[in-house]
């Protein structure tokens, strides 16, 4: 008995902190296990906040931020705390670092944050963040719950920031505001009658769209991930 | 018949390798020869001699007549607004080469774009290539604005065979009438080329001036065109004002709409032009005569349901009669006979509600589903200041509901029958 102990015990003393097992903790969030185009969660900032690159970068970050040092603080807490009032528990460490996020980007970034306005706020119920600390954080010690947060967080903000920037580009025209395709009357697209696409630009269906795309794109190139119930 | 049936068979060995041509042959030779499929295995399964693609051309030759007073109302409608040749038969194969030059092009773009789309996905998938798109191909240049720049069609219709057909499956398993969806996915994302006042007649997008760059001295040397002073094309005689009848009545009620006039004289929207569609509009609504010639073809043949016809135009007829009782604005004083010659009501009823595969497939759901559409396409149309016309969302929301339809239909006979058993 103490012999099998002791092996379970150098074994995790020996783990990097990069093993496999962690490189894949971040990795995974990024296509196979991506939580918005396959876990499906988070959908409604990513429908909303995605107009343009900027508010999805600056989204992503914050998600990134909380999502990480959730997962960090519910892990380290995971055993101390008792079962039936771990939702309150999860909620009240997410809406403070939330609540942090709010501050610091009124602090230094005020026009994106009231660009974003409501939606930081929202991150308290973006499913991920709660999913994660639920499915991940609970049950798995500080060091790879933080990873996966920050994967999480990774592979919540490359879809965003992939259908900020065909919106941006093709709503637009512009990418972070950088002029990319100049329609303004007599340059060389308005003359050619180009116009921005009004769909792109305004609703968030346009973002549905291209989550929907992305999802069918992803699905038949690895076919394991279709999943027919 | 046999000098095409023998170049078919000739090239089936050559095609029989590659699936994308061998898909191709297949779709051509089913289009020109009804195929002998038999039922296999057991059972007495009875086929019907007109198979789906017979179906399908049957209701491209429906939209025969609308597309060809189309084609001579865009000539017309242009040199109206340039004031010139007012008379209805003055210049008229003038008339009938300006709109032939400008909506041969958009019918090309149209087929082109959705059907290669078609016969990629059919290839890769297998499936046999059915003629669902001819149909499609046929209504989308129809229902667009003369003016329509094709770039922004050929977007439109590849959004609306990839999204709304074939990530359902293909042909017969879209839940959104394809030809709406174009037309929709159109009007929300560039709004200024399909709606509002400057859209609906032709003048800088023809297809001489875009692609061989001819200047209007050519056109004018050929026949085509006048250029009014200061500019080719663009250029409207004084006065003319392209507002549309929904515009108007929105406005101003009836009264508007019949105070508008032309510049050359007389009454731009009377009654009888309403109806026989000397009108600007989208190409193949306009003229009300030719949707009925194509709805009596379509009703005669049983290809169209006439319990959805029938129950939209009663839809349409109770909430107009019900806004004319409440009359509270001049919109809502417009008769309620009026409502069904302006606007795309007609041929939104014959053409599009029918639609066999995205209407109700029950009896008593095609009633619901119809009068649903007329009820509110006039809300839409009448009281929602944000669309001057409600037709083409009132549709596609009922293509989303049919199926919730059925549902309860069947629900209803069951329990009906269950009764009876217990």
């Amino acid at each position: 008995m103490s012999e099998v102990k002791d092996i379970v015990v150098e074994k995790v003393a020996k783990e990097p902190l990069f093993s496999n097992k962690n490189k894949a903790l971040l990795k995974d969030p990024l296509d196979d296990n991506n939580p918005i185009t396959v876990q499906v969660l988070g959908i409604c900032s990513a429908l909303a906040v995605t107009s343009q690159v900027y508010p999805s970068l600056v989204m992503s970050v914050c998600v990134i931020f909380v999502c990480a040092f959730s997962n960090l603080s519910i892990s380290l807490m995971r055993n101390i705390m008792p079962g039936r009032i771990r939702m309150i528990v999860q909620l009240i460490v997410i809406a403070a670092l939330v609540t942090i996020v709010d501050i610091f980007l009124k602090a230094f970034a005020f026009d994106v944050s009231k660009q974003l306005s409501v939606f930081i706020g929202l991150i308290i119920t973006n499913c991920i963040v709660m999913g994660r600390l639920e499915a991940f954080a609970m049950g798995n010690k500080p060091w790879p719950a933080f990873l996966d947060g920050i994967g999480n967080g990774i592979g919540y903000g490359v879809i965003l920031i992939i259908v900020g920037a065909l919106r941006e580009l093709f709503g637009a025209g512009t990418l972070l505001g950088y002029p990319i395709l100049n329609a303004e009357d007599g340059s060389w697209l308005a003359s050619i009658g180009y116009t921005h696409n009004g769909i792109m630009a305004a609703t968030p269906a346009a973002a549905m769209f291209i989550i929907g795309i992305l999802i069918w794109i992803q699905r038949s190139r690895k076919p394991q991930l279709v999943d027919i119930s | 018949m046999k000098f095409i049936r023998n170049i078919f068979d000739n090239l089936e060995p050559k095609m029989k390798d590659n699936p994308f041509l061998h898909a191709v042959y297949d779709g051509f030779e089913t289009f020109f020869f009804t195929p002998n499929h038999t039922t296999s295995g057991p059972g007495v399964h009875i086929r019907d001699g007109i198979d789906l693609k017979r179906t399908m051309v049957f209701v491209v030759l429906a939209l025969q007549a609308c597309l060809l007073f189309g084609m001579w109302n865009i000539g017309h409608q242009h040199y109206l607004s340039l004031g010139l040749y007012p008379g209805l038969t003055e210049s008229f194969f003038t008339k009938f080469l300006f709109g032939a030059l400008q909506l041969i092009p958009i019918i090309i773009v149209a087929n082109v774009v959705g059907l290669g789309i078609e016969f990629y996905f059919a290839a890769k998938r297998g499936h046999a290539i059915e003629e669902g798109y001819l149909v499609s191909g046929m209504l989308i240049p129809l229902i667009m604005p003369p003016d329509i720049p094709l770039w922004m069609l050929a977007i439109a219709i590849a959004f609306a065979v990839i999204i709304a057909k074939e990530a359902f499956g293909g042909t017969g398993m879209n839940i959104l009438n394809i030809a709406l969806t174009a037309r929709v996915f159109l009007f929300f994302a560039y709004p200024l080329e399909i709606s509002g006042e400057g859209c609906w007649i032709a003048y800088d997008y023809n297809i001489l001036h875009q692609l061989f760059g001819m200047e209007g001295s050519t056109m004018q040397a050929l026949g085509m065109s006048a250029v009014p002073e200061g500019g080719w094309m663009t250029r409207v005689v004084d006065g003319f004002s392209g507002a549309t009848p929904l515009g108007l009545a929105a406005a101003g009620g009836w009264e508007a709409v019949t105070n508008a006039t032309l510049p050359t004289g007389g009454a731009q929207y009377s009654v009888s032009n309403l109806f026989w569609g000397i009108i600007p509009g989208s190409i193949g609504e306009t003229c009300k005569p030719a949707i009925i010639i194509g709805m009596i073809f379509l009703l005669f043949t049983r290809i169209a349901s006439w319990r959805i016809m029938l129950s939209m135009a009663l839809g349409a007829v109770l909430t107009g009669l019900l806004f004319n009782a409440l009359g509270s604005n001049a919109f809502l004083e417009v008769p309620f006979y009026y409502h069904l010659i302006m606007g795309s009501f007609l041929f939104a009823m014959v053409y599009m509600a029918t639609d066999p595969v995205t209407a109700a497939q029950t009896n008593t759901g095609k009633w619901i589903y119809g009068f649903m559409i007329g009820f509110i396409g006039m809300v839409v149309r009448v009281l929602n200041p944000a669309y001057p016309e409600g037709w083409m969302l009132a549709i596609l929301f009922l293509n989303v509901f049919a199926p919730t339809i059925d549902h309860f239909i069947y629900q209803q006979n069951i329990k009906r029958r269950l009764s009876r058993v217990a």
